[in-house]
């Protein structure tokens, strides 16, 4: 069937029959105010608030539920729509409290915005606000039954999402309030996203509870770099710390959604027992000594390398080269983890493989191994142990006997010897970069905060180590080192940072 | 401390043949939600917690979802009321009818302190509620699922003295 | 439970016919008064040629909206592969309304005659009866009936020997007035919470369990067998006014009237006569003030409007308001306008499915206001804003209890604003012998 010509606010739109008018509208860039409706979710139209003058049609009608039709006018901002959401956004207000002031939503909050815009300037209200108590929900989750605005959009996702209905709207009328049953909670692994859907303060997370306006929060489009699904989120930071992840919005890899572990793993991103100084035997040293002594210490021994799959493909190509260089060899670990679908999703999990970049680490030759401990005590003085970032979290095994160590990462693990060469770099939420995600999607992430002390980001280390060690690696920007993996492999072709862009895309 | 009287299920024996019974009547299970309801009231008095479990289970519902059925009509108790539970229409019909002066001969004659409160001994509930669909009849009474019709506060003794 | 009047010279008794008499109620009795020929005859009809009879008749629905019902059946495409169900609307809550349930307690016969015919009518075979749960009377009669009926053969596999299956279940409410909007009705039908659905789909297309369905009152179906048994012509001759208004209908009339109870009458008749002559007027001593002929929904009708009135669709709303349920509410001058209309505010409110914004929080604000009001601590600038509320409340919402609760704020304010000011300026209300609102103070 052909598309459909409509004129919304004068201005000339078409598309796919069957289009909503609040679709249609977004693609003239028109945004017709709404709450309950969201794009991942089936449409109930009863929170009023999209209600458009249509000519020729005797009510107003939902934008979000109503099908474009050809020649159809429509008016997003005519005096009887505005009028009808004024009413809709003083109805929602008259028992709303007045939480702004220690309200974690204050400043992304959708009921401020669009009153701030459009709604009444006083309060007509002389009656007592209706009161319900806080409730634990469970999970992340708290709900704030005084604020909710029973958009529904929580109690819909659980069910049709989440496909786990522990969610549901209570009583009656004006006494009607989002409802759970005793001993039920929101342990789903992705109850969290209903904060992120509740366009007010009434769900909230815990974990973020009082931690920062969000005007003060810096934003960053980043990945989720908890597992190989690679979720697109935005980091946001206060102060130079990680406060909150967030999703982003991709249609291809995790549509509106985080998964709760995720979610709430960002701690790890602001751990301060780093290693944020070069040195040499426990010595600090400036870059080109300490580059230097690592030279010194590659030579004449086995190169082995234990790499972290939570390092970008920047430098995991890097790395993979030094490895060809010195015909050495290369191994990762992943730690494992239950894997959570969001069932309302295609192809969306909180996948087994807790790491971001388990793809890219076999793409560049890494080897996996579930027994990283015995490399580790099989090492002997000829050898020489590359720790990229690779912690290997609760190991107590006997301490490997290498004859060196070269540190290039953010820690120095409790195994390695103070004799060690310690390399200092930046995680993921410090630099640039890019992952690869089980489905071979190759997705950027952007630097979120200030990287601490001297550390660089790894691409940059490598780099001199490279041209130390006689190999061509100028590079100053992550992207020549992107531009520098499309040239050596054909499934990268055709990629770049530029084309890369925010969503990402897939190696052939 | 008292620890909780182990719940006994509802649905067994003949009311789970006449549960099977009304699940024949639709194409949906979930259809069977309100009949089951009426038969747990019915068998107890209200719907606690562990009945709507029980009915969730039964239907293969979540209890959140019966839950939300549940708090949504009126009709369906969430806690136990009086042995008899009063119920006077007050919408405009009868309360231009004088149906006021009846909830109030009731309040005094049970000894119900306020609407909504059992009574001392027990035995009653009264409350207020919407059009029960009897008007030319004012003023329409429910005790439980009885229904009596043309109540007027010289009625209302005898009445209360009849249930005893 | 109380019992009909006996008719006055004037009503037209057709589906009242046998109010009072208990012979009528069994099987048995309803076939001695000429009962199940109309289905007999219907089955050996087609659908489409009942349908068109219907259509004739000029029959509306009867629960208030007043769609015509032969156009109704039609949009049931019969022989479309798929289950249609009919849904009969008993779930009777509107304020004022009584008059199903006297269908249904005394000849509940007409009831299942009415449904099987209109079930054959759309190509269903089954009927669910969605009886509120507080009808205990309505209930144990209609599940008697269903039995008997069953248990003669007149439904199940092979009603009437017709070689169809017809299948009647009677469904019982919970305490919910929403649940008479019909797509409310099938939310509650299918287990869950009753809300009303949004529309397309229309329940033509995809009603119960998302299949083609109908709806229709319980007086709508009483009277298809009437108009099967004496034809088209014979419905649409009862007719005094308006030609869009055929038949006869029943009125429930409550509230401050000598003699209230339901009365059948022609549609056209003169509500002057109807009020005066065949109710009986206001009590002894009192005068009629004010009218809601149509059942809480309707706009209020001063007497000069009520007077002039001709009983029909048409003839209401020349006259301010509309024929609605049919359910006359007569108030009289010892009654306070302001405190009645606060009351069907709280209704509303009580009432209210709580989806939409305008009405899940207006219908209480509105209640908040005007009990405020009569309480003695209103202003004029409450008047305002119970208009503006009003106004935000009309033609905004999936179903029409958000209009229907500014209804009579809006026609309370115009036509008896000075019982609203009275309250204002005296700071009490004129009218109040008992102290305060709650019953129980």
């Amino acid at each position: 069937m052909s598309d459909v010509t409509l004129t919304i606010e004068g201005r000339q739109v078409q598309v796919a029959p069957g289009t909503s008018i609040l679709e249609a509208a977004k693609t003239a860039g028109i945004l017709v105010p709404h709450y309950c409706y969201h794009p991942a979710l089936p449409i109930p139209a009863l929170c009023r608030m999209c209600l458009v003058e249509v000519e020729k049609a005797p009510k107003l009608m939902p934008a979000c539920q109503t099908a474009v039709a050809d020649n159809q006018v429509v008016h997003v901002h005519s005096a009887k729509a505005q009028e009808a959401r004024k009413g809709v956004l003083e109805m929602l207000l008259i028992n709303h409290p007045l939480d702004c002031p220690i309200c974690d939503q204050s400043g992304e909050c959708e009921l401020q915005d669009y009153t701030y815009a459009e709604g009444r300037a006083d309060s007509r209200y002389k009656e007592a606000k209706r009161f319900n108590p806080v409730e634990d929900f469970g999970g992340d989750v708290m709900y704030v039954a005084n604020r909710c605005i029973l958009c529904t959009r929580c109690v819909r996702f659980m069910e049709d999402v989440a496909h786990d209905p522990v969610l549901t709207v209570s009583e009656r009328g004006d006494r009607a309030l989002i409802g759970k049953f005793e001993g039920h909670d929101l342990t789903h692994p992705w109850a969290g996203n209903v904060v992120e859907l509740c366009p007010v303060g009434a769900l909230l997370s815990k974990d973020f509870l009082n931690k920062a306006r969000a005007w003060e929060l810096d934003r960053s489009a980043s990945i989720c770099p908890n597992c190989t699904q690679g979720c697109n989120a935005t980091i946001e930071t206060r102060d130079n710390v990680v406060v909150r992840l967030r999703p982003r919005v991709n249609d291809d890899v995790n549509s509106y959604f985080l998964c709760d572990q995720g979610r709430l793993d960002y701690r790890w991103l602001n751990r301060r027992d780093r290693v944020t100084a070069p040195s040499v035997r426990g010595q600090h040293a400036d870059w080109s000594l300490a580059v230097a002594a690592a030279i010194d210490a590659l030579a004449g021994r086995s190169l082995h390398v234990l790499a972290s799959p939570m390092l970008p493909n920047e430098a995991l190509f890097l790395l993979g080269r030094l490895i060809k260089r010195l015909n050495g060899k290369g191994w990762f670990t992943v730690k494992q983890g239950p894997e959570a679908p969001l069932d309302g999703v295609t192809d969306l999990a909180l996948r087994a493989d807790r790491a971001a970049n388990v793809k890219g680490a076999e793409l560049f030759g890494f080897t996996r191994t579930k027994d990283a401990a015995s490399i580790l005590t099989g090492l002997g003085d000829g050898d020489v142990l590359i720790v990229a970032d690779e912690e290997l979290a609760g190991y107590n095994g006997a301490p490997p006997k290498a004859g060196a160590f070269v540190v290039v990462g953010t820690t120095q693990p409790s195994w390695v010897p103070s004799t060690a060469i310690v390399l200092p770099t930046t995680n993921m939420a410090e630099e640039e970069g890019t992952f690869t995600n089980l489905r071979g999607r190759v997705q950027r992430y952007l630097q979120a905060k200030a990287a601490p002390g001297e550390s660089r980001p790894t691409y940059a280390v490598l780099s001199d180590v490279l041209i130390a060690a006689g190999e061509p690696a100028n590079y100053m920007l992550a992207s020549e080192v992107f531009a520098a993996i499309t040239a050596a492999y054909p499934s990268f072709a055709g990629m770049s940072y530029d084309t890369l862009a925010l969503k990402g895309a897939v190696i052939r | 401390m008292t620890t909780k009287a182990p719940y006994e299920p509802v649905f067994v024996g003949a009311r789970r043949e006449e549960l099977d019974a009304l699940l024949g009547r639709y194409p949906t299970t979930m259809a069977a939600l309100l009949p089951a309801l009426w038969i747990v009231q019915e068998a107890r008095g209200w719907v606690s917690d562990d009945a709507m479990e029980e009915v969730a289970g039964v239907l293969g519902l979540t209890p959140a979802y019966v839950k939300g059925v549940v708090t949504f009509y009126t009709m369906y108790h969430q806690h136990p009321v009086g042995k008899y539970f009063v119920q006077v229409c007050t919408t405009s019909p009868c309360n231009v009818s004088g149906a006021e002066d009846v909830v109030r001969a009731f309040l005094r004659h049970t000894r119900c302190e306020e609407l909504g409160q059992t009574s001392p001994d027990g035995k009653f509930t009264v409350i207020e509620v919407e059009c029960l669909g009897a008007c030319g009849f004012a003023t329409p009474v429910m005790i439980n699922s009885e229904f009596i019709e043309s109540v007027t506060p010289d009625t209302v003794p005898a009445i209360v003295a009849a249930h005893k | 439970m109380g019992y009909p009047h006996k008719s006055h010279a004037r009503e037209t008794p057709i589906l009242s016919q046998h109010f009072g008499d208990s012979d009528a109620i069994s099987l048995a009795g309803w076939r001695q008064r000429g009962g199940y020929r109309a289905l007999e005859q219907a089955l050996g009809m087609s659908p489409t040629d009942i349908t068109n009879i219907v259509k004739e008749s000029g029959l509306r629905g009867r629960g208030g909206a007043g769609f015509p019902t032969g156009l109704k059946w039609s949009f049931m495409k019969v022989g479309d592969g798929k289950p249609h169900y009919l849904c009969c609307n008993a779930d009777e809550s509107e304020p004022g309304t009584f008059k199903d349930r006297e269908i249904m307690r005394w000849t509940p016969h007409a009831l299942i005659e009415g449904c099987a015919i209109a079930s054959h009518a759309m190509g269903a075979e089954t009927a669910y009866i969605y009886i509120r749960g507080e009808f205990t009377e309505p209930l144990e009669r209609m599940n008697a009936a269903v039995t008997e009926a069953y248990s003669e053969g007149v439904l199940g596999k092979n009603a009437l020997g017709s070689g169809r299956r017809i299948d009647v279940h009677v469904h019982k409410g919970a305490g919910a007035y929403i649940c008479g909007e019909e797509t409310a009705l099938m939310n509650s039908l299918e287990g869950r919470r009753g809300n009303p659905r949004i529309k397309p789909p229309f329940p033509a297309a995809s009603g119960v369990f998302g299949q083609p369905t109908t709806i229709n009152n319980v007086e709508t179906l009483a009277a298809v067998p009437h108009i099967l048994n004496n034809g088209a012509e014979w419905y649409k001759q009862m007719c005094l006014s308006s030609p869009k208004s055929t038949g006869s209908k029943l009125y429930s009339v409550c509230g401050n009237v000598r003699r209230p109870g339901t009365y059948e009458v022609v549609m056209g008749f003169p509500f002057k006569d109807f009020l005066y002559d065949l109710c009986g007027g206001p009590p002894v001593g009192r005068k009629f003030k004010a009218i809601i002929p149509g059942g809480a929904s309707v706009p209020i009708q001063t007497m000069e409007e009520a007077e002039a009135t001709l009983m029909d669709y048409e003839g209401f709303v020349a006259k301010g308001t509309m024929l609605g349920s049919g359910g006359v509410i007569c108030l009289d001058d010892t009654q306070c306008m302001v405190k009645q209309i606060g009351r069907l505010a709280r209704f509303f409110a009580h009432e209210s499915c709580a989806q939409c914004t305008q009405c899940r929080e207006g219908t209480a604000w509105t209640t908040k206001i005007v009990e405020r009001i009569e309480a003695g601590e209103g202003t004029t600038a409450d008047l305002d804003t119970l208009l503006s509320i009003a106004d935000n409340m009309t033609g905004k919402t999936i179903c029409v209890l958000s209009d229907s609760c500014a209804v009579p704020v809006v026609s309370g304010i115009q036509k008896f604003r000075d019982e609203f000011m009275a309250h204002i300026t005296q700071k009490r209300c004129p009218y109040r012998t008992t102290p305060a609102r709650s019953a129980a103070a």
